[in-house]
């Protein structure tokens, strides 16, 4: 489903190119689900970034589901990101003056789907998250966890076939990073292909395969058995419970 | 998206944004209103002023005499100018482009006006026939003072119609009716209007030569009135200075007494009142320009802080798949739907409150009369600042809505 073959990525400080990413190759199949690990700095989040054309590459050829994503214009970047894929961030990225629903309504509002389907199915993905009974809470109104359930309901909604998640428990704590974990897993589960960006070991661990970056290259890639904390009783208490 | 989801969201942003929506309608409707109200003060001064001096011919000249102010050739001050009938003849050889003259007498001795049992105290005077043209008396009834009244000194009025109204309110008509004047009788010729002041409605005008055969007047007059016709202020102003030299030898005055004869020239007068208005009206215009640039600039940097505020919302939503094209729409769309609305707004306070002010002010105010907006000129502004806001949201929102939305996501909220 992903193809990217020596892509090379430098950002410019002052006149001087620094290198962020090296001629990195890399083939994800549909259905899996990657973590890709690395110290700060090592390219990790400028690989996702290229990945959800959120940014340009310098060289080489990224082919997602056999379209070459080369120089698009705004206008096509937006559509193939609403059409493919689902973001999930660190910092959340929800509007801000929009409620629950209306943030995971957004995508397929921008998919052209009419006002009472579009109301329907982010109401279906915000029940998968658990947040049904919080949907018209403002983002401010919501706690950590719960903006990042959000966030992932709203990355559900459009049945992206590709998510890609950057750090999305760096913000969270324990307990509520299981809870978005087994959301993630079960949204992979259902089919969606899942690259996870984060710098945690286990949540690194909960992975099919896991890739390692160093100095803006590849430096290992292994296919491992996911640990699955299946004593999730936190997590789905959290879940069901609606207050 | 279709066009009820942007108006959802165009109406969701503007609600949640109160401060902001309210400083920006304001500075819209502050400058529409206010420079509606300027435009009608403008005119309603304009108005008054070209009504208060329409009432009389706009070229004439009155020549009023006074007491001396200076000793001269003999005379003590504090001396008393007479005018007499021999300076209409002066002033016919002075001034050979005044059109039309006349004279103006007020009886010394009783002339109270009375019909039956009825009376009135109004004021008498004795004119020539061009008074008409020079007072701009409009005949309502029968006709004016002509030649042959002069000539023959006939015993006639022409009343004004508060006198009808007063004296001969129970009448069809008082034209032929006799009218007492003290002790002389009077026919009723015609009645008149005026548009000048109530007063001028009070007034009996009876030929000038009777006037002064019945109420001892002998061959003096109170003052001239004439008009110059068709020439410059500078030649009218030229002739009026001449006749005054020659008024003063006539009448042993020093030229330069400004209390023995007062001149006025309503031509040269007009002319500078002209001006003086045409300078209000530019100054109010300026002020009008001023607001609604105020206006401009405040839509423009309310805009503006807009547009970087949300430099990072750009840059989710272009993550969930919104297109450049349809942020920069979504900007344009409110600063459009803000802009028409307060400016509407604007537009019909101004309005009202000019209409408001045209009601309870009264029909006369001397220099302030029916205050007007030009409607057009209302929509244009509005327009103009609709396309200010416009304007000012299109360049920011199109370089927000074309950054990388990496970068935009990275700005600060």
């Amino acid at each position: 489903m992903i193809h990217l073959e020596g892509i090379t990525k430098s950002y410019w400080l002052g006149d001087r190119p620094v290198p962020v990413l090296r001629d990195v190759d890399l083939k994800v199949s549909e259905g899996e689900m990657v973590a890709i690990m690395g110290s700060s700095g090592s390219g990790k989040s400028t690989l996702l970034n290229i990945l959800g054309i959120l940014d340009d590459y310098d060289e080489g050829a990224y082919t997602l589901d056999g379209t070459l994503i080369r120089d698009l214009s705004e206008s096509k970047a937006a559509v193939y990101r609403n059409k493919f894929i689902g973001f999930v961030f660190q910092a959340f990225n929800l509007l801000p003056l929009k409620s629950a629903v209306e943030n995971v309504e957004l995508p397929l509002q921008y998919r052209g789907m009419p006002r009472g389907e579009r109301h329907e199915a982010a109401m279906a993905a915000l029940e998968k998250v658990g947040l049904a009974a919080r949907a018209e809470h403002l983002p401010s109104e919501l706690s950590g966890g719960e903006k990042q359930r959000v966030a992932i309901a709203r990355a559900l909604a459009s049945k992206p076939r590709l998510i890609l998640a950057d750090e999305p428990t760096g913000a969270l704590d324990s307990r509520t990073s299981g809870q978005v974990m087994e959301l993630l897993e079960q949204a992979n589960e259902e089919g969606a292909t899942m690259i996870v960006v984060t710098h945690e070991a286990d949540i690194a661990a909960r992975c099919k395969r896991l890739v390692r970056i160093r100095d803006g290259q590849i430096w290992q890639d292994n296919v491992q058995t996911p640990i699955r904390i299946k004593e999730s009783a936190p997590a789905a208490e959290g879940v069901t419970q609606t207050p | 998206m279709t066009w009820l989801d942007r108006w959802r969201e165009i109406m969701a942003t503007l609600a949640r944004r109160k401060l902001r929506t309210a400083l920006t309608a304001l500075s819209v409707a502050w400058g529409i209103f206010m420079l509606v109200v300027l435009l009608a003060a403008g005119q309603g001064l304009s108005n008054g002023a070209e009504n208060a001096f329409a009432d009389d011919a706009a070229n004439s000249v009155y020549i009023n005499p006074g007491r001396t102010r200076m000793a001269f050739a003999g005379h003590g001050p504090r001396r008393r100018i007479q005018l007499t009938n021999d300076d209409l003849d002066l002033l016919a050889k002075a001034v050979p482009i005044a059109d039309r003259t006349s004279a103006r007498f007020r009886p010394r001795t009783d002339s109270r006006a009375s019909f039956r049992d009825r009376q009135g105290d109004f004021s008498v005077m004795g004119v020539h026939p061009d008074h008409q043209f020079l007072e701009k008396t409009t005949l309502e009834e029968g006709r004016y003072i002509n030649d042959a009244d002069i000539q023959d000194r006939r015993k006639v009025a022409v009343i004004g119609l508060a006198v009808a109204q007063r004296l001969f309110r129970d009448l069809e008509t008082p034209v032929g009716e006799m009218l007492n004047l003290g002790r002389n009788r009077f026919r009723v010729i015609g009645t008149f209007s005026d548009t000048g002041e109530q007063r001028e409605q009070e007034t009996i005008y009876i030929p000038i030569t009777t006037a002064q055969l019945a109420f001892a007047g002998g061959n003096r007059i109170d003052n001239i009135v004439f008009s110059v016709g068709e020439t410059s202020v500078e030649e009218s102003n030229a002739l009026v200075e001449d006749l005054h030299r020659r008024l003063a030898e006539k009448h042993s005055f020093s030229p330069v007494d400004k209390g023995a004869l007062r001149v006025f020239n309503r031509h040269e007068f007009y002319q500078k009142l002209g001006k003086v208005l045409w300078g209000i009206r530019m100054f109010v215009w300026l002020i009008g320009l001023g607001t609604i640039m105020a206006g401009v600039v405040g839509v423009g940097n309310i805009m503006l802080i807009a547009v970087k505020e949300r430099t990072r919302e750009f840059g989710m939503r272009k993550a969930l798949g919104a297109t450049p094209r349809s942020i920069v729409s979504m900007v344009l769309e409110e600063a459009l739907v803000i802009t028409t609305v307060s400016g509407y707004i604007g537009l019909v306070a101004g309005v009202a409150l000019v209409e408001f002010a045209k009601r309870i002010l009264p029909e006369d105010t001397g220099f302030f009369r029916e205050p007007d907006v030009n409607i057009g000129v209302g929509i244009a502004a509005t327009v103009v600042l609709i396309v200010a806001g416009l304007a000012a949201g299109f360049w920011p929102a199109r370089r927000a809505a074309r950054i990388n939305p990496i970068e935009a996501l990275r700005a600060e909220a």
